[in-house]
Formats: structure tokens, C-alpha cells, sequence
């Protein structure tokens, strides 16, 4: 009884829901000393701008595996967090940082946001339109074009601000403890907006992972959906690019997890299970190093370390295949 | 087939001319580098200032020294990546996208941590070799363990290899709060090199000469075990060779100037569209090309912001990586 | 009725199908066969607008594929292309259901219900219904993937070489079912085979390429002759009457 119940994604993803909340009740009540109204302050918009990070990767990780048909490749695996910054940083470049300090950084990211959803498109269609469809070509590709948006963001970094240089490095690593809490209210209307666009397509999520002949032979109009679901995917990178930086191997760390803890790919089980996980590995790491381990150790390394591990794994057991 | 009594020597011919080339090439940029700097110089002044004037001090003490430096680092890395890629049979591999690198400046983190009151020169360097020798066999074992190579995923699991162990120095920096100085190994370039802080290079020259006078064997193993052993070259041996040698060339350079990427990448690739994949042909053309390569890549970096600097390191990987898309795309039928 | 009009597809320099028109009847079973390269699979891709044409187009039943909404067709029309690789984790009977979605969109009513169990009943699916797909054998996913067409429940039933990596007595049981499709639910079956002695045996029709064009079409009798075959295929077959079926042998001449 125990064990088929157990066997059911519903009854793992409630668990997951469970220790998530667990996580987040923890992250706002372990060691508060002071008064309330400033912890709630405090810590509140920290945890809402984790929250937020965490769906965002997780979402937009799961999607773009089902648009690609691999548990390998991750947006930031194809460089497209680093992408973020590049547009950040060519904008500083071309408008000047004087002149954009007068607009509200709202607004300023908005305009980065709809950028990047367009060179997003451009370089998706870029790679998965020829005829070569390769994973490890499209994974090396990814991976160098991240190497080298990195490398050109930091150079432009340079060259805009070349004596403050050594103290401000170039492409900002991620960080979970020193979020961006200004810019909360834009990254959650665009999640938001993100979430709306994919409410839409929801129903096509589990028939493109079929593979594209049958997706189109079920009546998918699949280039559209693709496209569709891409814009999602830069939607989302953008907001957790800009509320926690880039990380390399965090989505595909909570998307792995995802399918092994639900057992299925359903997408109705995958995705809240990857935003969960996302919320676990986050808001719990964060409680678990900062709180009860008194670690001043930076979780994102961390994570990014567990990652590449898995990454390894991944990539072995998938040659041996 | 093309016949074999007509193609040599033309091949040999047009080496020859390349190699030409890269000479003078090698030739101009130097004394391009020697001009450049904060301070204006005129040749011409050196030869007839005598020796204690301003002029020539500034030359000695830091034009010539970081000039040779360029020249030695670049030659030395461009054939340990040649090496590397014949050991792990794929010319899509270097140094500091594999894992020797990225160990070699886990090397200094460790270094810097365990004994803060310094070594010698000659210790440090070795004690660097070690972690890049670790680096590299860390790398071959992951390749051995993965039964179906294809050709791109020994590059794949190379970058992740690199990855992980910069992404576990990058823990034991900030524990240690040494997060700057790691930063600073990892984005090496040549600036401060001056007399005195140089010289180490000289053994990564004398170790890249003696990668020349084995480069046959170098290319024998690059044909694989089975083959090796079958005209009785000892792989082992020979393997264990490479290992030491590329190891020393990447410590001598973290040490004195920090990680510098993608040199062994671009240039041996380069090389063998021109000329092919015989190692002993193609191994004085790759250590010329990469000297060239590691010298315009400073030139330019100290040129670009003046009188600021980019460090080579960040320009090299752009045009590194731009190289290997371009590899990778042109070859992207051969690959699927 | 399939109607392709001036249809051509090229790669690079090559032109794999050459400004093909041809109609298909509606009901009954077609076959197309050809040497290797002849474009046979290409073809197919296309009427079921899976690859776009270069110049040309497909018409079924009035409705032109490249124009018509992607759902509208996909209640008419079918197609199954040959290697299914997926590394998604799904049971048989959800793959099979899957096969309703341009009827409910996800969502499955009794009505599909029905057709679901109708499918893995006619393609004996029913103890490895809750199986993972990525644990079958080829033929077994192979017939999964039959099933998932059949339950789509279209009047035309397209399928790129079925019989790939399956073997002889699931080869013969799928061509059965096919036919019985065929006559029994009145549906049409368009089929790219590679073993000429299968079309021989199941077709109503035959359409023979070779370099991107049809060069014979016709009931088997009229396709399946010594004379056809030698032209067609460029080697000696000689074709015998056993039990009343036209096989052709051509394993060792001489």
C-alpha cells in the first residue's frame, strides 16, 4: 500500500511540496533574534528573490530539454545566462552608462529582457535549424559560445571601466546570498508573464518531447510551439540571470532531479517537481550553510560543483548506452 | 591516393615556406613588442645610448625579458597542446581546456596556502608540475573509462573536467579568502614579467625542444596503442613521457605568468591545415605559430585601453573559442 | 484521394524527388517501393508534411497539407517514420493515448478511452501496457508506435518501412494488421517497403520509384514481372506464382 503510493508522482511531488515549505519556514524562523518586522524585510525579499531564481531555472530548464530532447543540455549550458550579461553589457557600451542611469532600472531590464528574447531566437534557430543535430556538437557549441559571451562581456567590461576594473569583475558570478532584490518587482512580472505564455501551450509540452515527426503528425504546429516555448525559455534565463547572475550546471542539476524523484516525464509532475527541487537545493542549502553549518562557503559553488559532477555521470552512462 | 614519390617534396617545399613566414612573422611582432609600452623607445637610441641610460634599462630590465617570455610561453604551450592532442588522439583538446591548467592553478591556490612564506623557485614550479601532471592524468583516465569515443565528446568531458576542478578551486579560494589571487592565476598575462621573474621559461624552452626531437614517437602514439606496439614503440613509456613534459610546460607558465589559454588549441590545428598531421613536420611551424599567437595577443592587449591592459588571457579566449566554433562548424558533417 | 502535384525536394545539389505528380486512391492498400535513394521515404515525408517541399504540393482530400491547420490534418491523416528513438520514460498505454491528442488535446474522454483499449487489443499490446517504452524490444516499440497511429483513427494510415528491425513473424502479423486495417475500417495504407515480396503479397497498389520519379504504378500483377523488376531495380528477379502469390527471387542467380 505504502509502496504503490509511493510509486505515484502526485503522492513524491506533495513530499517535495512538504520539504520545500519545510525549507522556506526554516529559512524565515531559524536564528532570529531580532524584531520580526525587520527579519520579515530582510530575509523576506531575500526568499522571495530565491523562490523566483529557483522557478525561473527550473522552468525554463525542463522546457528547453523538451524542446531539445535531452537531459544534457541546459539553457546555461548553451551559454544563454552569459548571453544576458553580454546584452547587459553591450548596452552600457552602446547607450553609455551616464545616460542610462537617468531611466529606471525597470524599465532598463525590461528593454535588456525583450533584447535577449530576440537573440535568443536568433541563436536558437541558428543551431537546431540545420540538418546536424548532433547532442555533443550542440553541447560543445553551447558551451564555447558561453566561454566566449563570458570572455566578451568581460572585455567590454574593460574597456568601459578599465581603472575600477580589478575591483568589479565582469560577468558577476552567481551568487544566492547577495541577490538583487531591486529588481524584484520586474523579474516577478516577467516570470508572471512567462507563466501565462506557457499556460498556453501547456497541453503541447508532453506531446513535443515525442520527438518533432510525431509532435507534427499529431497536429502540432511544432516550429511555432518551439519558438513559442524558446521565448519562454529567454524569458526566464533573463530574470534568474538577473536576480542571481549565471550559473552553469544548477538547472540541470533540479531538472535531473525532477525526473529522477518523480520517475515520469510528464510535464505536469516534472515541472513543479524542478521548481521544488530548485526551491529545496536554494532555500534549504542557503539555511543549511549559512544557518546550521555557519559556513561562510558560497553555495552557488557548491552547487556548481555537485553539478559538473553529475554532468560527468550523465555524460558517461549516456555513452555507454 | 595521391603518389607518394611527388607529394613530399612539394609539401616540404611549401613547410618550408611557411616556416619562412612564421619566422619573420615571429620577427616583427617581437620587435613590435619591444616598441610598445609607457615609455616610448627608439631602437635605433639603444644601439648607440650606452648601457646605463633610462632607454636601455627599461629594455632589459622589462621590454626584452617579457618579449622572450612571450615568445618561450607561447612556443612551449602551442607544442604541449600538439602533444596532448596525440595523446588523447584529438586535435580538438589543450591544456587549459582539459583539466592541466585549471589543476596547475589549483596547484598555486594550494601553494599559497599551505606554505604562505614561500619556496624556491624551482620547487614551486615543480610542486605546480605535479598538480598539471595530476590534471592531465586525471583527464586520459576519464577518457580510458569511456568504451565509445566519439570525437567530440573527449573535448566535451575535457571542459567539464576543467570546469569541475576550477569550480573546486573556486570553493577551497574563497574558504581560504583567496578569491582575488586565484582570479589573478586564472586570467594569466604578461605584464609583470621582468628580469628575474622570467627565466623559469627557459626550461619550458628546453623541454620544447626535446618535444621536437620525439615528436615521431609523438605522432606514432598518436595513432594509438595497438599500433604503437606494433612497431615496437613503448607506449607506456612513451605515454608516461608526454605526461612529464606537458606538465612542466604548463607549471613553468602558471608560475611565472598564469593560466594562458587555448594557444595549444589554435595553433597545432592552424598548422595542420597547412601541412598535415605528421608531428615531426608540422612541431617547428606550431611552436613558431604559437609564439606568434601569445605575442600579438599582448600587443594587442596592451594597445586596446591604453595605457591600461587586457590581460592576454581574456583576449586569447576569445579568439580561442571563436577558432574552435569555426573548427567545429566547418567539420560539423564529420561529426554527426 | 492523395494528390502530389509538380512535387520536388532537393539537398544541396542533389534532387532527391523530382517533380513528382501522382495520385493515391482513396481506400485500399499502396505500397511504394525502389531502390535505395530512389526518394520513396522523402516522398512520403512530404505528402504528410513532415518535410517542406521545394516546389509543388500535396493535396488531400482537397485540403492542402502545407496550409491546412496542423490538428485538422492530423485527424485525417497519419504518419509513422521509422526509427522512434525516445529516451522519455513513458508507459505503452500513455504512448498509445498520445494517439488522441488532435482529437481532445490531452485530455482523454471515454470516447478515447474506448479507442485506446481498441488499439492495444488489435496489436496485442495489453501485457505490456504498463511496460516503459525504452524497455521494449524493437519490434515490440515498433508495435506501440503502430497502435499510437492507429488509435489516432485517420482515414489515411502513411508508414515509412514498418518492418525495420522486426522480425519475420512480427513482419507478418504487422502486415496483416495493416491489411485488415484496410479492409475492415475501410482506411487507406500507404507503406514504403524495402522487401519487394511483401508489397507483392499485401498491395492492392504499387508505386515503383527510382531517382525521385514514380516510373511504374499499378495493381501488383502489373508491377511485379521479370521485366519491371530487372529495369527497376537494375539486376536479375525472376518473378514465380506460389500458392498464388508473386514472389521474387533474386538471391543467387546463375
Amino acid at each position: 500500500m505504502v509502496l504503490t503510493l509511493w510509486r505515484q508522482p502526485a503522492v513524491r511531488v506533495l513530499l517535495l511540496a512538504i520539504a520545500a515549505v519545510l525549507c522556506v519556514l526554516g529559512f524565515m524562523t531559524i536564528n532570529v533574534q531580532t524584531d520580526w518586522a525587520f527579519i520579515l524585510q530582510h530575509r523576506g525579499s531575500r526568499l522571495l528573490a530565491l523562490l523566483l531564481a529557483a522557478s525561473a531555472i527550473g522552468l525554463s530548464t525542463v522546457l528547453f530539454q523538451t524542446i531539445t530532447h535531452s537531459r544534457l543540455l541546459t539553457p546555461a549550458l548553451m551559454g544563454f545566462d552569459v548571453l544576458f550579461v553580454l546584452v547587459n553589457t553591450l548596452v552600457l557600451l552602446i547607450f553609455g552608462g551616464a545616460e542610462l542611469a537617468g531611466w529606471p532600472s525597470s524599465l532598463r531590464v525590461g528593454l535588456q529582457m525583450l533584447l535577449m528574447v530576440g537573440l535568443a531566437l536568433l541563436l536558437f534557430r541558428l543551431l537546431f535549424s540545420g540538418s546536424v543535430r548532433s547532442l555533443h556538437l550542440m553541447i560543445l557549441l553551447g558551451m564555447l559560445a558561453g566561454m566566449l559571451f563570458r570572455e566578451l562581456s568581460e572585455l567590454g567590461a574593460r574597456v568601459l571601466d578599465p581603472s575600477e576594473f580589478g575591483i568589479s569583475s565582469g560577468v558577476r558570478q552567481a551568487s544566492f546570498s547577495r541577490v538583487n532584490t531591486e529588481l524584484l518587482a520586474v523579474s516577478a512580472v516577467a516570470l508572471t508573464l512567462g507563466g501565462l505564455l506557457l499556460l498556453r501551450w501547456r497541453r503541447y509540452l508532453d506531446v513535443l518531447s515525442l520527438g518533432r515527426d510525431i509532435a507534427v503528425n499529431l497536429g502540432v504546429a511544432h516550429g511555432r510551439v518551439v519558438l513559442g516555448i524558446m521565448a519562454v525559455v529567454a524569458i526566464m534565463v533573463s530574470v534568474a540571470t538577473v536576480l542571481v547572475g549565471p550559473t552553469l550546471f544548477f538547472g540541470l542539476l533540479i531538472a535531473n532531479l525532477a525526473y529522477w524523484i518523480t520517475g515520469t516525464q510528464r510535464h505536469r509532475w516534472t515541472l513543479p517537481a524542478s521548481v521544488l527541487a530548485g526551491i529545496i537545493c536554494l532555500v534549504g542549502g542557503q539555511v543549511l550553510l549559512e544557518q546550521l553549518l555557519a559556513s561562510t562557503l558560497p553555495l552557488a559553488l557548491v552547487i556548481e560543483l555537485a553539478g559538473g559532477l553529475l554532468f560527468i555521470a550523465l555524460l558517461l552512462r549516456g555513452v555507454r548506452q | 591516393m595521391t603518389d607518394s614519390r611527388f607529394s613530399p617534396p612539394r609539401a616540404s617545399r611549401a613547410g618550408a615556406l611557411w616556416l619562412l613566414l612564421l619566422l619573420v612573422l615571429v620577427l616583427v611582432l617581437a620587435v613590435c613588442s619591444l616598441n610598445v609600452g609607457a615609455s616610448r623607445l627608439n631602437l635605433l637610441n639603444v644601439l648607440t645610448a650606452d648601457p646605463d641610460d633610462r632607454v636601455s634599462k627599461i629594455l632589459f630590465a622589462s621590454r626584452l625579458p617579457r618579449t622572450l617570455a612571450l615568445i618561450l610561453a607561447g612556443a612551449a604551450l602551442a607544442v604541449a597542446g600538439a602533444i596532448l592532442q596525440m595523446m588523447a588522439r584529438n586535435r580538438l583538446v589543450d591544456t587549459s581546456t582539459t583539466g592541466p591548467m585549471a589543476a596547475a592553478a589549483l596547484g598555486m591556490l594550494v601553494l599559497a596556502i599551505a606554505l604562505p612564506d614561500g619556496l624556491p623557485l624551482w620547487a614551486r614550479f615543480l610542486l605546480v608540475s605535479g598538480f598539471a601532471a595530476g590534471g592531465i592524468l586525471l583527464f586520459l583516465g576519464v577518457l580510458q573509462r569511456i568504451p565509445l569515443r566519439s570525437a567530440l565528446i573527449v573535448p566535451l568531458v575535457g571542459l567539464i573536467i576543467a570546469g569541475v576542478v576550477h569550480a573546486g578551486s573556486g570553493l577551497i579560494a574563497h574558504h581560504f579568502d583567496l578569491s582575488q589571487s586565484l582570479r589573478a592565476w586564472n586570467s594569466g598575462d604578461f605584464s609583470a614579467v621582468l628580469r628575474g621573474r622570467y627565466e623559469l621559461l627557459w626550461v619550458a624552452a628546453g623541454l620544447t625542444l626535446a618535444a621536437m626531437l620525439l615528436a615521431d614517437r609523438f605522432t606514432v602514439i598518436g595513432m594509438g596503442r595497438d599500433f604503437a606496439v606494433n612497431i615496437g614503440v613503448n607506449y607506456g613509456l612513451l605515454m608516461a613521457i608526454g605526461v612529464a613534459l606537458v606538465a612542466m610546460i604548463v607549471g613553468s607558465v602558471v608560475v611565472t605568468a598564469g593560466v594562458i589559454p587555448f594557444i595549444g588549441l589554435v595553433a597545432p590545428n592552424v598548422v595542420r591545415v597547412l601541412t598535415g598531421d605528421n608531428l615531426r613536420r608540422a612541431v617547428p611551424m606550431i611552436a613558431l605559430l604559437g609564439a606568434a599567437i601569445l605575442l600579438a595577443a599582448d600587443l594587442l592587449g596592451r594597445l586596446l585601453i591604453h595605457p591600461y591592459e587586457v590581460p592576454s588571457s581574456n583576449l586569447l579566449s576569445i579568439a580561442g573559442c571563436v577558432v574552435f566554433l569555426a573548427v567545429l562548424l566547418h567539420g560539423r558533417k564529420q561529426w554527426s | 484521394m492523395i494528390e502530389t502535384r509538380g512535387v520536388s525536394k532537393r539537398y544541396g545539389d542533389t534532387l532527391v524527388v523530382d517533380d513528382v505528380s501522382l495520385s493515391i486512391p482513396k481506400g485500399g492498400f499502396t505500397s511504394i517501393i525502389g531502390p535505395n535513394g530512389a526518394g520513396k521515404s522523402t516522398l512520403l515525408s512530404m505528402i504528410s508534411r513532415l518535410t517542406p517541399m521545394n516546389a509543388g504540393s500535396v493535396v488531400v482530400d482537397g485540403m492542402d497539407v502545407t496550409r491546412t491547420p496542423g490538428n485538422v490534418l492530423a485527424r485525417r491523416l497519419s504518419i509513422l517514420r521509422q526509427d522512434n528513438q525516445t529516451s522519455l520514460r513513458l508507459s505503452v498505454r500513455d504512448l498509445v493515448a498520445f494517439g488522441r491528442f488532435p482529437h481532445s488535446g490531452g485530455r482523454l474522454t471515454a470516447e478515447d478511452l474506448r479507442h485506446v483499449d481498441e488499439a492495444m487489443e488489435y496489436l496485442q499490446l495489453h501485457e505490456y501496457r504498463d511496460r516503459p517504452i525504452d524497455e521494449l524490444s524493437g519490434g515490440q516499440r515498433q508495435r506501440a508506435y503502430v497502435a499510437m497511429v492507429m488509435c489516432q483513427d485517420t482515414d489515411y494510415v502513411l508508414l515509412d518501412e514498418p518492418l525495420n528491425n522486426i522480425d519475420m513473424r512480427f513482419a507478418v502479423d504487422m502486415m496483416q494488421l495493416l491489411r485488415r486495417a484496410a479492409d475492415e475500417k475501410g482506411k487507406t495504407v500507404v507503406v514504403v517497403l524495402h522487401d519487394i515480396n511483401f508489397a507483392s503479397c499485401y498491395s492492392d497498389h504499387i508505386i515503383a520509384m527510382r531517382r525521385g520519379r514514380p516510373v511504374y504504378q499499378g495493381a501488383p500483377e502489373q508491377i511485379i514481372r521479370d521485366e519491371v523488376l530487372r529495369d527497376l531495380y537494375e539486376m536479375d528477379i525472376r518473378v514465380h506464382e506460389v500458392n498464388g502469390q508473386r514472389i521474387c527471387v533474386y538471391f543467387r542467380m546463375g
